[in-house]
């Protein structure tokens, strides 16, 4: 990239299995009021673009951003939503500062998962003609590809449960998570069956919340902070439909997307040059496919790394200090939550769960089930 | 923007009530594979693929991760966007943001429904807010019939005015192969069609069609050495209406209003002072024939109240001296999320000299397109055939 755009502010919402106080529009103002008082800046005055990330079908309107037109500063001016996971709004919002059509950006990603039932919204990503009526959703659609994943590299459940000690454990030093807690691995393993080897606590619980941020052209960052947090590479990928035509133990998507992101960083070897990582994990052994996808470690490896204690808070290449998904982080919300966090540990801001000396972050999401589009988002100070 | 951008080919289906030939990926793959043959290019040569569609109208989540295969994005970087009505205008946004950005060189932008496969009016009622408006929604149709009812009130307007513009809209269609509603009407078939809430009857509403548009957008150098007729984007602008403000009704509001303010900021940016000599051709989007009507005047191609007179007199008429849709609009083909990318691709096509039966009998150098959607939204592009016009 030629030019640099910065993250200048983030907001993120009390997050919690269910917030009736509020509607969704109220959830967004919470975050937006809260980004704009960190920043200084004002709507409509300094903000010149806004983009949401969410669903109708997980919110209950049709054309969804109708509800949140006002709060985002919309009216009579510029709002475009993405229906995909936060981390695109990132890269969207970015796209369009880099095109010089405008200058500061207001991202908002936003969902009230108490407000439905996830096996139904689930079950319609699934293609109507083939697959829908097998009555899948994500979680069963996890459990194939975590089968798979066992299979491929002969790995067993504990390992699975290992990251969910780990980011359960972390999110007991995150403000902002409600799930944290001291579990152990035979707490994990004998929690009770989903969709086998997923169990109950190998899964991101339903929670609502929001997440707002501030994107801002070089010029424009600098005179809004003196903390900028830059954006050094972007990617993106699709991987296909049918679970049938994938090796679902691969990560083709997302090695494409890191790919594409690590050469816009100049990152060329990502577990020496980068100091944390921030990976949208639904389910526990996604943070180990993921990892494996982001180049952190060889293929089948990340159980072992995991198990190493790298991953944790003070080991060598940190995933999810913030506690990740399982902590209690909405769907579509997801991405722009990993972004955020990873700026709060770039500012040095993340109090006990900070990681000394971060200077490098990866932030990954994902939309769809079993990792379809892939979003990988390079930090830096 | 830091880099021009070009709409360098494009494609679109046939437009039908029923594509029973096709499911939604091979409808859209259809314009994917137009719109690549138009340019002369490969799928590889695309660096981006940019979705949108009402969002869950034919009742599927997610169809940007389900159409891999059909829109070409398997492997490729893309994104999907949902902005309601506007949204294929919306898509070729975010396409010139991306070759603007210098991030890809060639992005190819698509927008379909197949509402055939869903429910348009039940799920247009759920743009109603769920605690104020929902119990009272009527879908589309009840907002046109408060919009036409307001501008007879305030203007004297009458009833065959409207129908007038539907008979413009069909006669249009007849000449556009692509077009659904290609209907050999008189002014009387419209005033003798079925009342669905006065004073909009069957005929002055648009038609719920399938179809599909993609159009490929690229920067200067792929334009120059791969394009025989690039059209260049000059300019975009988005508003939108917040959901409460229901001024729009009252055609006499002197408050700012998502259409007028929009077109106030694009003219601005191009120095545009008389819109109806500085465009040659308009594509406008009008689910109703009201719309068209307050369009005219929104569009400052008259004074306030005197939209039913340019229809009156046949100013905007294909051979008149304001063309406006001469593909026969939404009026005669409502696939709603290819709708508004449908306005700038027969933009495009009219620039081009490539429309076909539908060509205005004029050099045509520049165009607008507009869209609507949501609660009043609009996403206006300027277009022209040199980038020094």
């Amino acid at each position: 990239m030629n030019e640099r755009v910065a993250i200048v502010g983030v907001a993120q919402s009390r997050f919690a299995p269910r917030r009736p106080e509020v509607n969704y529009a109220e959830l967004a103002y919470e975050v937006i009021s809260r980004v704009l008082e960190e920043t200084g800046l004002s709507l409509p005055g300094d903000i010149d673009n806004a983009v949401s990330c969410s669903h109708d079908i997980w919110d209950g309107q049709t054309i969804s951003d109708i509800g949140i037109t006002d709060v985002i500063g919309g009216h009579l001016r510029t709002e475009e939503k993405m229906a995909m996971d936060g981390s695109t709004a990132v890269f969207y919002g970015a796209a369009g500062i880099l095109s010089g059509e405008y200058s500061c950006t207001l991202l908002l990603a936003h969902t009230k998962m108490s407000q439905t039932n996830r096996n139904i919204v689930n079950n319609v990503a699934f293609d109507p003609i083939y697959t829908r009526m097998l009555g899948f959703d994500y979680t069963s659609a996890a459990a194939l590809q975590a089968r798979r994943y066992l299979y491929k590299y002969g790995l067993k459940r504990e390992d699975f449960a290992r990251v969910v000690v780990k980011n359960l454990r972390n999110a007991l030093l995150n403000p902002c998570a409600w799930n944290g807690r001291e579990v152990t691995v035979s707490e994990v393993l004998s929690s009770p069956p989903v969709a086998p080897p997923i169990h109950r606590l190998d899964m991101a619980p339903d929670t609502d919340g929001a997440v707002a941020m501030i994107l801002a052209s070089e010029e424009r960052a600098r005179a809004i902070t003196d903390r900028p947090v830059w954006i050094l590479g972007m990617g993106t990928s699709y991987d296909a439909h049918y679970l049938g035509d994938r090796d679902l133990a691969d990560v083709k998507a997302l090695r494409e997307a890191a790919a594409r992101a690590y050469a816009m960083a100049g990152i060329r070897n990502p577990r020496r040059d980068v100091d944390l990582v921030e990976v949208g994990e639904e389910f526990s052994y996604q943070e180990l496919l993921w990892i494996e996808g982001l180049g952190l470690c060889g293929r089948g490896e990340a159980a072992r790394l995991t198990a190493s204690g790298a991953t944790a808070v003070g080991g060598s290449i940190p995933v999810n200090p913030s506690g990740g998904l399982l902590s209690g982080v909405p769907i579509n919300v997801a991405g722009l939550n990993r972004v955020a966090e990873a700026v709060i540990q770039l500012r040095g801001e993340a109090g006990e769960r900070q990681v000394k000396g971060a200077q490098v972050a990866v932030a990954q999401g994902h939309s769809g089930f079993c990792g379809q589009h892939q979003c990988v988002v390079v930090l830096g100070t | 923007m830091k880099r021009n951008v070009a709409i360098v080919g494009g494609g679109q289906t046939y437009h039908r009530a029923r594509r029973h030939d096709v499911d939604q990926a091979e409808m859209v793959n259809e314009a994917v594979r137009a719109a690549l043959k138009d340019a002369g290019m490969t799928m590889d040569e695309m660096d981006m693929v940019v979705l949108g569609n009402m969002e869950f109208f034919e009742g599927t989540h997610m169809t940007d991760c389900w159409l891999v295969h059909a829109t070409g994005a398997y492997g490729r970087q893309g994104l999907k966007i949902t902005t309601g009505g506007t949204v294929g205008a919306t898509v070729v946004c975010a396409g010139a943001h991306l070759v603007a950005s210098g991030l890809c060189d060639r992005v190819l932008c698509i927008g379909f429904e197949k509402q055939e496969e869903g429910d348009t009016g039940a799920i247009l009622s759920g743009v109603a807010n769920p605690l104020w408006g929902r119990s009272m929604a009527g879908a589309a149709v009840g907002y046109f019939a408060m919009m036409g009812s307001s501008y007879m009130a305030a203007w004297g307007a009458k009833e065959e005015h409207s129908a007038m513009v539907a008979v413009k809209a069909r006669q249009n269609a007849r000449k556009n192969k692509y077009a659904h509603l290609k209907l050999d009407i008189t002014v009387e078939d419209v005033l003798n069609s079925r009342m669905l809430a006065w004073p909009i009857r069957m005929l002055d509403m648009c038609p719920a069609s399938n179809g599909a548009c993609a159009v490929i957008l690229a920067d200067d150098k792929t334009a120059k050495d791969r394009c025989r007729k690039p059209v260049w984007i000059r300019a975009m602008e988005t508003a939108h209406n917040e959901q409460f403000e229901l001024d729009w009704r009252d055609v006499k509001t002197k408050r700012p209003i998502f259409s007028k303010v929009c077109a106030g900021r694009i003219y601005g940016k191009l120095g545009v002072s008389d819109p109806k000599t500085y465009f040659d051709v308009f594509e406008i989007y009008e689910p109703a024939t009201w719309a068209e009507l307050v369009w005219y005047e929104d569009l400052g191609l008259c004074g306030p109240g005197e939209g039913f007179r340019l229809i009156e007199e046949g100013k905007t008429n294909i051979d008149g001296p304001i063309p406006v849709n001469p593909s026969g609009g939404v009026l005669s083909t409502n696939c709603i999320g290819a709708s508004a990318m449908l306005r700038v691709w027969e933009a495009a096509l009219q620039i081009r000299g490539d429309a076909g039966g539908h060509q205005v009998p004029k050099e045509v150098r520049r165009a607008l397109t507009t869209a609507y959607g949501g609660t009043n939204w609009t996403v206006m592009i300027a277009l022209s055939g040199a980038l020094d016009d």
